[in-house]
């Protein structure tokens, strides 16, 4: 029983060692400002599909290797993302039976809201990047959305992740 | 009897049936503001003091695996490159370095003796400037940073006796400084990042300056420079050792631009980095003299 919990948590697991390998993965530099929040993406999706088990704590978590990954200093994407996986569970009853551009939407506003928290933090430490280029990524976070939901959702089914 | 009954029931159904369609209810509210909590401390010991270096070296320690995989297939490309290469271009390539060398070793043989009678002089005037001499070569990994920002990853670590503010430089010049160090490998700000800023003088006439990033790839700021200072297109700007964390004498930029507004005190100076930022595959980590002297 337990090795099959373990092996059920290693697909969520796979599943975020993918979306920071994607965060990191060196893009030419016209695409980097473009880049989709692919770790807001997974929180997002196992906060809706198992709000009992991927709650604030894992969002927090993951958001601390995020401020590694980016360089950033500890607890920016912390914040952010723990903020952004509360307002998920807030109403993750109404989220899941919305349709997919409706979930699109949400998904776009969440990122907003993250990106938001991200930027008024580094205004804070005085470092806020001034091109408007900085709001692309919750386009084009928002815009993957369709496309992650179903492959997470039939990872999520083909494996029985509870 | 009755209401005994009924106060059970509902608080079973409380427990057993709310519980179940709100899930972590009233504790999801206890827990967010604990964490938002814990991450405004965190932000706030972290960029005011050092106290979370360990803390940091643990994640990327955590973070090494994937990095080193994804960086795995540029090594594998620069190594096949190098094997599947012509033996033609082996061999031109081969004369042409060696040809170099041979003009670099003749340049040496002066600088040797430069070296030691700038030394002698130096002792003579009592002056404790500090050398810095020995290196390492680091390569850069193929990891991507914060659009905004102006980081790099190498493949040196704490093992290989990288320090936080180590200077890196290239063939061409300043590249930047050691930032975060982990046991495998190290983090690197660039002259370029927006929170960077390199102590340097004008290698014609000795000026002082601070060139600092601005988040672009190839540009840096001079602020702070009169209307009336002497100052052109083309001159060279070379570390100041003012900062005492670059040695003094190094390439930093070029004068690339020079706006002088009347209205304003001070001239918009912009300048190009020498070394290769944006290029550049292997960098070159430079130790204190006075460390090594120690280590021996």
């Amino acid at each position: 029983m337990s090795a099959q919990m373990k092996h059920k948590s290693g697909i969520i697991l796979l599943s975020f060692a993918i979306a920071f390998a994607l965060t990191m993965l060196p893009l030419p530099d016209w695409s980097e400002v473009g880049r989709p929040e692919w770790v807001s993406l997974v929180v997002i999706y196992w906060c809706l599909a198992l709000p009992e088990r991927i709650g604030i704590g894992i969002a927090w978590i993951a958001g601390l290797l995020l401020d590694v990954v980016h360089g950033a200093i500890l607890g920016q994407y912390a914040l952010a993302l723990a903020l952004m996986a509360y307002f998920t569970l807030h109403f993750y009853q109404r989220i899941r039976i919305y349709r997919i551009w409706q979930q699109t939407l949400v998904v776009l506003m969440l990122v907003l809201s993250e990106q938001l928290m991200i930027i008024w933090i580094k205004g804070t430490i005085g470092e806020a990047p001034e091109s408007r280029l900085y709001w692309i990524p919750s386009i084009t976070t928002a815009l993957l959305w369709p496309w992650t939901y179903h492959i997470l959702r039939d990872l999520r089914r083909s494996f029985r992740v509870h | 009897m009755r209401g005994w009954l009924h106060v059970t029931l509902s608080c079973l159904w409380r427990i057993t049936i709310k519980q179940r369609l709100f899930i972590q209810g009233a504790s999801i509210h206890t827990k967010i503001a604990l964490l938002v909590l814990l991450s405004i401390v965190l932000m706030t010991v972290d960029h005011r003091q050092r106290h979370l270096e360990g803390i940091r070296s643990v994640i990327s320690a955590v973070i090494y695996p994937l990095r080193y995989t994804i960086n795995l297939p540029f090594v594998v490309v620069n190594w096949a490159d190098e094997v599947f290469t012509f033996r033609n271009n082996l061999i031109n390539e081969n004369r042409a370095l060696l040809k170099k060398q041979r003009l670099l070793e003749v340049k040496l043989q002066k600088l040797a003796f430069f070296e030691q009678e700038n030394r002698r002089l130096r002792s003579m005037l009592q002056s404790a400037k500090r050398g810095w001499e020995k290196v390492l070569i680091a390569e850069l990994m193929a990891i991507d940073f914060d659009p905004f920002k102006r980081l790099v990853q190498l493949n040196r670590g704490s093992n290989d006796g990288v320090f936080e503010g180590h200077p890196i430089l290239d063939a061409n010049g300043v590249v930047g400084q050691v930032i975060h160090v982990d046991p495998l490998s190290s983090t690197a700000m660039l002259i370029t990042d927006p929170n960077h800023a390199t102590p340097v003088h004008i290698n014609r006439n000795g000026m002082r300056a601070i060139a600092m990033g601005t988040g672009e790839p190839n540009r840096l700021e001079i602020p702070h420079i009169p209307n009336s200072a002497d100052i052109r297109i083309g001159d060279l700007l070379v570390t100041s050792g003012l900062g005492l964390r670059f040695p003094a004498g190094y390439p930093v930029a070029r004068i690339s631009e020079i706006t002088i507004n009347p209205s304003e005190s001070y001239a918009q100076v912009f300048a190009e980095p020498t070394a290769h930022l944006e290029r550049t595959q292997e960098v070159l980590l430079v130790w204190p003299e006075s460390d090594t002297e120690e280590k021996r």
